[in-house]
């Protein structure tokens, strides 16, 4: 059993293939740990309450809303945000389609999409334009209408 | 004068679909958004909020969240400086820097839920939120108002002591009426009596939300030489300067505004919230101070556009032309003035030829966030009565309403509600476009038993500004060129700017570089708003290349021992005018330069009185569960006059989004006001804007009559796409199961109402 | 968000000791979706949460003989991605499937939908309608109760402080049964159920008549209403527009809802008609396979 204490608990997580081990306030989310405890800032807050996905993140790759998990439960866990999808070798597809067809205008939503894009097509390569809006019904964007982003995906997938 | 440009077609950049610049920062989570933002030592700051619409604040007892956990500084009203009342302009709207003040941090009295009281900044957000809660604060509740007509009822309670309201000129105290503006031409009654068909009737709008994605926030430093540095998400730093240090009482020249990547904004970010508070707090703390605002206050305390009743009448003579109208609009301001019945009067009668018209708005005052611009403000509300009354009218006397359109379309001379008459505009090719559409041409085709198919059309309208931009421009010894302009970039509008200058330099879009400059390292330049920034903006950077351009001439004159007056510049190469065989390409002169006089640089700036009307038509299917009366959009076009689409991907992302914006307030989203005054639903679960399993894809159609007084022809499209939908889904909605509405949001209990 | 510890038992036991300590002061952690959003608008002040997942009991799924064991930790997507559950308790799917979005199905679940007791959690009435009963633990042992009694109003349950939701038993579908749930929202994802119907009927072997039904409504009251005049009503009478269309009315008399920013009242005890009437037609259609 780990200890009741108010204090921080002592957190191990792989983080984009990275191992950190972190002391996290218990109250902590995962999108704050992310942003204000490592620095990975990529990862955004719209709404604090799981109804906007822009801080979706995936965690044992299940794609979740950051801002709706503690820091602590991720001890143990890998946990992957927008900043690992690019290799050196380049630009993730979903990435590289985003641009092509101009799928963000001011990006706030962009890496919590793209994660989330990523979570549907990591598992299911080609999916339906019913599937993708469906997969991404959890991500609010309000400046593009979806229709560029849907195509970019559409335009990922094999 | 006013420069006029012919049109061209024979474009090598404008037209084309590079990759946006700030792209790859974009998908790789680099690029650094408002909240972004770190500085050493940094400490977070969050307001304490009242949780009445109305109320005297009787004290305010701060001594405990000063005691509390790692709390460095507590502000209240009683912190803010008081500021003069003074009138000033923000591109989209005006503000006063004494209310502007007072609606960032209350006074005396509170005069909306959510209105800050006091500010308190702590070691981090989590201590701060904690410490916020410490704060006492006791309220005399009064009664309060959220609608025009509660407001404007003989016993209403007041909000603002010292409001004089102007109607028609004349001084009014003790009223909620901040303005009654009238446009008048021709003889309306008279017509109207002609009128062998007229319609009247009346809308209700309730106010809704720009809904952008990244909440407002600030960073903020106040340093020992009382100079205040600013980083935020903003749609203008140098407007965001004007009001902080307007609000702060301190000169422009010791404000720094360094807009940082914003996460929509739509209007809503023109305003500032959080700016003043930051640098009072970083003040009493001497340490950087951010904040960030919860979702539930971004709905309760920022943004929302005007809710608004207005009546609508119309009368149209036997053959089916218009002869008179009359609009009376109600807007609400929200807690101080300013609730954009201008451009609804610019807007209402604008896609219509219409010799006859008055146009009465009131600017009325209720106990809600005040309202900021959202997207052609203004201009949706009066299209959805315009525009369902225009289709109502049309059924009523058995006409077909896109002919209808047609034969009353605005064009070249056409004297707009408000008296200004119309140059070169594109509303007859925008109908011509539409009824050329693919969708137009195709059946609404069958709907599944139990449901109902319906098609709508609507056109809309905004005026689009221009304003004042500043762009300078460094050459590279390689041939690229640093593109430094002042316009914060929303929607990939720094790509649009280097495509203006690559076009004048004959080089490639990635050869130009842009940034958005902050306000010491760029000149003064307006607001990401009014559908401006391509056309003005985009129009400095074309002064500042073409200036680049007479520099370098004076380089290729002194590389080749010539006069300056006799070298030529065509498509990126220089050539003597003299002798033919004589050249030099853009690229070679740019790696010469050292010996010729060292670095060349330019700047263009550009303060433009008009800009180039945008006209636009949507048509909307929709299919309607009889049942349930739930609505879903089953096909959608939007066609737009764009003037010239310098980036069409961005143009047309433009024309999807203000769309499904339009979708979202026709169908779902409002301010659904308690009893109490206060806002029920300030989550996005319950403000339901459309997700991506609520829409299909969004067609479009660029049409382009290219504005005269852009170098390219654009005239803008940023905010006429948000006009059409609500009233195109009306009519769909009439066409599909036989009942019209008037009052949004069109929701699926109000069409099970009216069907029965 | 007032400051509390973070505490990941393995045993039932020490779980419960925990919740014991703190009282009302302390929650269980299963998706968080529920409980940080009310923990950071403090309308839940407390000292502890106490992350369950670590217990296996709690994360237990199992299709056996006599039904579908759920342990309260399993989250949305582990049931309705199982093969067997989607096959035997399509019902069930129906409502774990529409519980928020991708993202809130991959940490929310039943377990933690009934225990956040809200009128509208789309994860209940089908589990009233398969009359499921809830397996709680706490300082004096274990005991059950039916699930149609577990909400005691909104956001309330029979939890007692120091208790804790072990699992959620299914009993196993009859012969010749079927179920459905379905909501009205006015997007079609990521909303709260203005109205929600679920619905469970066993059929005659002729799949002509009905045997039984159970008929659980959301979003029509402070509770989730186990509609049983609806239900009973239909047993022993002949599978028909008529029939169904007269229980749809007994269940829109069973509902007793509130207005608010989500619907009136009117609307919806509209809407309980017309879901119910569809309901017991998709249950029936389910039914004969």
């Amino acid at each position: 059993m780990t200890t009741s204490s108010p204090s921080k608990v002592h957190v191990t997580t792989t983080i984009n293939g990275q191992e950190h081990e972190l002391l996290v306030p218990p109250y902590m989310s995962l999108l704050d740990t992310l942003r204000e405890l490592i620095g990975l800032t990529g990862t955004k807050e719209g709404c604090l309450d799981g109804n906007c996905g822009a801080c979706t993140v995936s965690v044992n790759g299940r794609i979740v809303d950051s801002c709706l998990v503690l820091g602590p439960e991720v001890d143990g866990k890998t946990v992957d945000t927008v900043e690992g999808m690019a290799t050196t070798d380049g630009l993730h597809p979903l990435q590289q389609a985003f641009l092509e067809e101009a799928a963000l205008q001011c990006g706030i939503c962009t890496p919590g999409f793209l994660v989330a894009a990523k979570g549907l097509l990591d598992n299911e390569p080609s999916p339906s334009e019913g599937r993708i809006r469906h997969w991404l019904a959890g991500n609010l964007c309000r400046c593009t209408g979806y229709d560029k982003i849907v195509r970019a995906v559409q335009k990922a997938s094999s | 004068m006013v420069a006029t440009f012919e049109p061209k077609t024979d474009y090598k950049v404008v037209g084309t679909r590079p990759i946006r610049h700030d792209g790859y920062d974009k998908v790789t989570g680099r690029a650094v958004y408002g909240a972004d933002m770190k500085l050493p030592g940094l400490i977070w700051a969050v307001c304490v909020r009242s949780p009445h619409a109305h109320a005297k604040i009787k004290s305010i007892d701060t001594s405990a969240a000063e005691a509390s956990t790692g709390v460095f500084a507590v502000i209240t009203g009683s912190d803010m400086p008081k500021a003069q009342s003074k009138l000033v302009d923000l591109g989209e709207g005006n503000i006063n820097f004494k209310w502007a003040s007072n609606k960032l941090m209350a006074d005396d009295k509170v005069l909306y839920k959510g209105h800050p009281v006091a500010a308190v900044a702590a070691a981090d957000r989590y201590a701060a939120e904690e410490a916020a809660r410490k704060v006492v604060v006791e309220y005399e509740v009064l009664p309060s108002v959220t609608n025009v007509v509660d407001a404007l009822a003989e016993d209403a309670p007041i909000l603002l002591d010292d409001l004089v309201g102007d109607d028609l000129g004349k001084d009014v105290n003790n009223t909620n009426m901040a303005a009654h503006e009238r446009h008048e031409f021709g003889d309306v009654e008279g017509a109207m009596k002609t009128a062998a068909h007229t319609i009247e009737r009346e809308y209700n709008m309730q106010m809704v939300h720009q809904g952008y994605i990244e909440p407002h926030n600030a960073t903020a430093t106040w340093d020992e030489e009382n100079r205040v540095k600013v980083w935020t998400s903003t749609q203008g730093a140098f407007t965001a300067r004007t009001q902080i240090a307007g609000i702060l009482q301190i000169p422009i020249s010791s404000v720094k505004v360094t807009p940082l990547e914003i996460g929509g904004g739509f209007g809503g970010k023109i305003p500032v919230y959080f700016e003043p508070l930051a640098a009072l707090l970083s003040k009493k703390s001497g340490r950087p101070v951010k904040m960030v605002m919860e979702r539930t206050a971004v709905f309760e305390t920022t943004g929302p556009t005007p809710g608004a009743r207005m009546i609508i009448k119309l009368g149209a003579d036997a053959n089916g032309k218009l002869v008179a109208a009359t609009a009376d609009i109600w807007f609400e301001a929200g807690a101080n003035p300013g609730a954009f019945i201008d451009p609804a009067a610019q807007c209402v009668y604008a896609p219509y030829e219409i010799p006859n018209t008055r146009i009465d708005g009131w600017d009325v005052l209720v106990n809600k966030p005040k309202v900021a611009p959202y997207r052609a403000p203004g201009s949706p509300q009066v299209a959805f009565a315009m525009e369902t009354a225009v289709d109502e009218l049309c059924e009523q006397a058995g006409w077909d309403s896109m002919q209808f359109r047609i034969d009353n379309a605005s064009k070249e001379g056409t004297r707009r509600g408000d008296g200004v008459l119309f140059s070169k505009i594109g509303m007859q090719e925008v109908l011509e476009a539409a009824t050329a559409s693919d969708h137009w041409n195709s059946p609404v085709g069958e709907a599944p038993a139990g449901k109902k198919r319906g098609r709508g059309i609507a056109n809309g309208y905004w005026f689009n500004i221009g304003l004042k931009s500043s762009a300078n421009l460094s050459l590279n010894s390689d041939g690229t060129v640093q593109l430094t302009e002042g316009s914060t970039d929303i929607g990939g509008s720094r790509t649009s700017m280097a495509m203006h200058v690559a076009e004048v330099l004959g080089i490639g879009a990635h050869d130009v570089r842009p940034t958005v400059g902050d306000t010491e390292s760029i000149g003064y330049t307006d607001v990401t708003g009014g559908s401006r920034t391509t056309y003005a903006t985009g129009y400095a950077c074309w002064i500042a290349a073409n200036n680049l351009v007479e520099e370098l001439k004076k380089r290729v004159a002194i590389l080749w021992d010539i006069d300056e007056n006799d070298v030529d510049f065509n498509d990126g190469v220089f050539s003597s005018k003299s002798e033919q065989k004589k050249t030099i390409s853009f690229k070679d002169l740019a790696g010469k330069l050292e010996d010729l006089g060292g670095p060349a640089n330019s700047t263009g700036s550009v303060d433009l009185e008009s800009a180039g009307d945008g006209f636009g038509m949507h048509i909307a299917d929709v299919e309607i569960d009889l049942k349930t009366g739930k609505t879903d959009i089953v096909r959608y076009t939007t066609i737009h006059d764009v003037g010239t689409a310098i980036h069409p991907s961005y143009v047309e992302g433009q024309m999807q989004g203000g769309a499904v914006q339009g979708i979202g307030w026709a169908l779902n989203e409002e301010y659904f006001m308690t009893d109490e005054g206060s806002m029920a639903n300030s989550s996005f679960l319950d403000y339901r804007m459309p997700t991506s399993l609520d829409l299909p894809k969004i067609e479009t159609v660029i049409v382009e009559v290219p504005n005269p007084l852009h170098p390219y022809g654009v005239r803008g499209v940023g905010e006429t796409p948000i006009c059409p939908p609500i009233p195109a889904i009306a009519n769909a909605i009439k066409d599909a199961v036989g009942v019209r509405l008037y009052k949004t949001p069109m929701n699926a209990g109000s069409i099970v109402d009216a069907l029965k | 968000m007032h400051p509390f510890a973070y505490v990941a038992p393995s045993t039932v036991e020490e779980a419960v000791a925990v919740l014991d300590e703190h009282g009302d002061r302390a929650r269980p952690l299963a998706g968080g979706t529920d409980l940080l959003v009310k923990a950071r608008a403090n309308v839940w002040e407390l000292d502890a949460v106490v992350d369950v997942k670590n217990i296996p009991e709690l994360m237990n799924l199992e299709v056996g003989k006599n039904g579908l064991s759920i342990g309260a930790g399993v989250p949305c997507y582990q049931v309705y991605e199982n093969d067997q559950v989607a096959d035997e308790y399509p019902g069930i799917i129906d409502g774990t499937s529409i519980i928020g979005g991708i993202q809130i199905q991959s940490r929310a679940g039943l377990g933690g939908n009934l225990c956040n007791a809200a009128p509208s959690g789309d994860g209940i009435p089908a589990l009233i309608a398969h009359s499921a009963v809830a397996r709680i633990a706490g300082p004096n042992g274990t005991r059950e109760v039916a699930v149609e009694e577990f909400c005691t109003g909104p956001s309330r349950t029979v939890i007692e402080p120091g208790e804790l939701l072990v699992s959620i038993e299914v009993p196993k579908p009859a012969a010749n049964s079927g179920a459905a749930y379905t909501r009205f929202i006015p997007r079609n994802e990521m909303d709260i159920a203005v109205a929600g119907v679920g619905v469970y009927v066993v059929l005659d072997n002729s799949g002509n008549n009905f045997e039984s039904a159970r008929i659980a409504l959301a979003s029509v009251g402070p509770i989730p209403i186990l509609a049983n005049e609806a239900g009973d009503s239909l047993s022993g009478k002949p599978v028909n527009d008529e029939t169904i269309a007269a229980a749809a009315k007994l269940a829109r008399n069973a509902a007793s809802p509130i207005t608010d920013m989500r619907g009136t009242i009117e609307q919806r005890k509209h809407l309980i008609e017309v879901l119910t009437d569809r309901m017991i037609k998709q249950a029936v259609e389910r039914a004969k396979g």
